[in-house]
């Protein structure tokens, strides 16, 4: 009887031919590995986000006016809200981060090659689309950092020449930030984003059926256009393996821990943010992207200015025109990594120069610490047992902000060099160069400090040096330094 | 024969009244298509040129977008002081919240000479913040400087702070706001 049902059933819904053609599609032993499952996590991610966010959806209110307030009814008051957002919000840095380590997977066993090109670019079109959910994400949690993070995003924008207005317009949908911004980012997240990605999936997967997973590069394998079809045949004919319920036990494996992951840092973590209220009149705000972002934040600190627009408007269209290109660039030979140094060389170049940004931008060493001449205190040791003159020079090192970008003892900015050791690397003289001129990135403050106020803070900074080490003296004048200084100084009192 | 030649006529018969309505059918239906496809690509484009031209109204050139707003007496602006003001959005919608109230720093030289900053950094927009006592303005993002009269003090960015324009009328000052200024599109 049962039986009867079944059978009934699947004549009418074609549910065993659908399996054969779909779940059941025979894929190569060998590509049962655990380095194939990054795939199938990112799209597991993917399906957490829209579960997540469409129940964060019921209660969001995507209005300039009331998008923060409601966000923090969903972390106070709705019940389990908090928790929903924290897992949208770690989902998404577990889609990225997954997402990233399925393409450098396939990047490095050259499943990019002959016949799947497009199975490649599709992919590289869907992470295009995760990087922006990601950046429109972190403006839907409409706080402080978003709404200066929208004036970033329009400065860049600003720079593109002949229609960069226009372009600023269209991202803020007016001349200005303000509500219909936030309107135009929400359908951004919520529909043509995700829209994009299902189509896109959907092919990506369609790709996946037709051309075959990806077999287990061997050394000295070598793909050709002519013979690649008949031989992954052969393979798939002699050693294939059902992808259900055979091929799929180390992606479900995956796919558990990373739900598992999801909701073990959603709970330990909790939901980020939202952060201060988007009052743009609340300016005492230190504005810092998402982590996936951060690289960016750094490089456009570190940047030369004079190459900073030609290389914001040209390298990300070289960059992404590379990921385009590179299955016709390099489309067949060597797949194994074993045998491709310079493609093992770019993966560990990329991976060091992105984690070097993303380590500075946590800590943001070229940012002045804008709270620090008023709140770091003066070392004790550099004001035991000096001359008032010396003091009088600390206090105009406080007063005059010099600490929000000098450090003393591993408190203050570090946009410029530390002090601590200053009197053994310039002289008097070249202290008050420096400081009336500036120069080497320092404002002159020439205008902004009177002659005493130099004077004494010259001559706190020739205090400034090690217990054994003695100041910097001009060659000129081959008297011990430290009569010097003690001369002049008893001549300024 | 007898038997053949009807056989063989009405074959040709036949092969003619399959023909003339089969044609026919090919045509008729050719053109149906042909007209249904050429009916939607009219439709379709008559309905997407407002689609179109909805998402992209920026490209089209309106008036400008700054108007002039009051800033307050200028009593509130001693002179020789850089003070941090705030204007109300000249284009606002009912739903804009705080983000319509938008900051900008008023600095009295003397009389009624003043110089209005915008609060974005001219490296990439972050809030430029005014220390009077070193008289530098300083950007929390990238790290630029600029001092008191806006000019490029260090730090990345390209050029000055943004200005606005200023008129003094019966004793209020007022800003010519509504823009976020950009390279491209300075004040």
């Amino acid at each position: 009887m049962l039986r009867k049902i079944a059978l009934w059933i699947d004549e009418r819904l074609y549910v065993s031919k659908l399996y054969a053609s779909t779940a059941g599609h025979k894929v190569p032993a060998n590509a049962e590995s655990w380095f194939y499952v990054f795939g199938s996590g990112t799209l597991l991610c993917f399906i957490i986000q829209v579960v997540t966010g469409t129940c964060l959806a019921f209660v969001y209110v995507p209005s300039a006016s009331q998008a923060y307030t409601s966000l923090e009814y969903l972390n106070y008051q709705q019940s389990l809200g908090w928790l929903l957002r924290a897992i949208h919000n770690w989902g998404s840095n577990f889609m990225v981060g997954i997402m990233i380590l399925h393409l450098t997977q396939v990047f490095l066993f050259g499943a990019f090659k002959y016949p799947r090109e497009m199975t490649w670019i599709s992919g590289v079109v869907l992470l295009l689309c995760t990087l922006g959910m990601a950046f429109t994400g972190q403006v839907l949690r409409f706080d402080q950092d978003a709404y200066w993070g929208l004036g970033i995003g329009a400065s860049m924008m600003g720079r593109v020449p002949l229609i960069g207005p226009n372009l600023v317009h269209l991202m803020l949908a007016g001349p200005i930030i303000a509500g219909e911004t936030l309107s135009r980012f929400f359908t951004l997240h919520v529909f043509i984003i995700p829209g994009t990605i299902i189509a896109l999936v959907s092919l990506h997967l369609r790709l996946v059926l037709t051309k075959g997973i990806n077999e287990y590069p061997v050394p000295g394998h070598l793909v050709e256009k002519e013979t690649y079809a008949e031989e992954y045949e052969t393979l798939i004919k002699k050693e294939g393996v059902p992808f259900f319920p055979k091929a799929i036990s180390k992606d479900l494996i995956f796919s558990g821990l990373v739900t598992l992951g999801i909701l073990g840092c959603a709970l330990y973590f909790g939901p980020e943010g939202p952060h201060g209220a988007p009052d743009p009149t609340q300016i005492n705000t230190v504005p810092k992207p998402d982590f996936f972002f951060l690289w960016l934040y750094a490089v456009l600190a570190l940047l030369p200015d004079y190459l900073e627009t030609i290389l914001i408007l040209t390298v990300p269209v070289i960059a992404i025109g590379l990921l385009f290109a590179l299955p016709f660039i390099s489309g067949t030979g060597e797949k194994s990594a074993r045998r491709r140094p310079v493609a093992v060389l770019s993966v560990i170049i990329i991976f060091l120069t992105l984690g070097t940004f993303n380590y500075l931008g946590t800590y943001a060493p070229w940012s002045p610490q804008m709270g620090a001449w008023s709140s770091d205190a003066t070392p004790v040791k550099y004001v035991k047992g000096r001359s008032p003159l010396e003091l009088q020079g600390a206090l105009v090192f406080q007063s005059k902000q010099c600490r929000n970008c000098h450090s003393l003892d591993g408190s203050g900015g570090q946009r410029g060099p530390a002090l601590d050791g200053v009197a053994t690397r310039l002289t008097a003289d070249q202290l008050v160069r420096q400081v009336i001129q500036g120069g080497g990135n320092m404002p002159a403050y020439g205008k902004n400090l009177s002659p005493a106020e130099v004077t004494a803070l010259v001559a706190f900074m020739q205090t400034l040096h090690g217990p054994n080490e003695s100041p910097a003296r001009d060659t000129t004048a081959p008297e011990s330094s430290g009569e010097k200084e003690k001369q002049t100084a008893s001549v300024e009192r | 024969m007898a038997i053949k030649e009807p056989e063989v006529k009405s074959i040709v018969v036949k092969e003619g009244e399959l023909q003339k309505p089969a044609r026919a059918g090919r045509s008729r239906r050719a053109f149906l298509f042909k007209f249904g496809a050429a009916l939607n690509v009219v439709a379709a484009s008559l309905m997407g040129v407002p689609v179109i031209g909805f998402v992209l109204s920026s490209f089209r050139s309106k008036g400008p977008h700054e108007s002039w707003i009051e800033l307050g007496p200028l009593a509130s602006f001693p002179e020789g002081q850089t003070r941090l003001a705030t204007y109300r959005n000249p284009y606002t919608r009912p739903w804009d919240g705080a983000t319509a109230d938008i900051p900008c720093w008023v600095r009295r030289t003397e009389g009624e000479k003043f110089q209005i900053f915008a609060i974005n950094c001219t490296h990439l927009g972050c809030p430029v913040r005014w220390f009077q006592d070193s008289h530098l303005f300083m950007c929390p993002c990238h790290g630029g400087a600029f001092y008191e009269d806006g000019s490029h003090a260090s730090g990345p960015p390209p050029r000055g702070l943004y200005e606005y324009q200023y008129k003094v009328e019966g004793g209020q000052l007022l800003v010519k706001g509504g823009l976020l200024p950009t390279l491209s599109e300075p004040l």
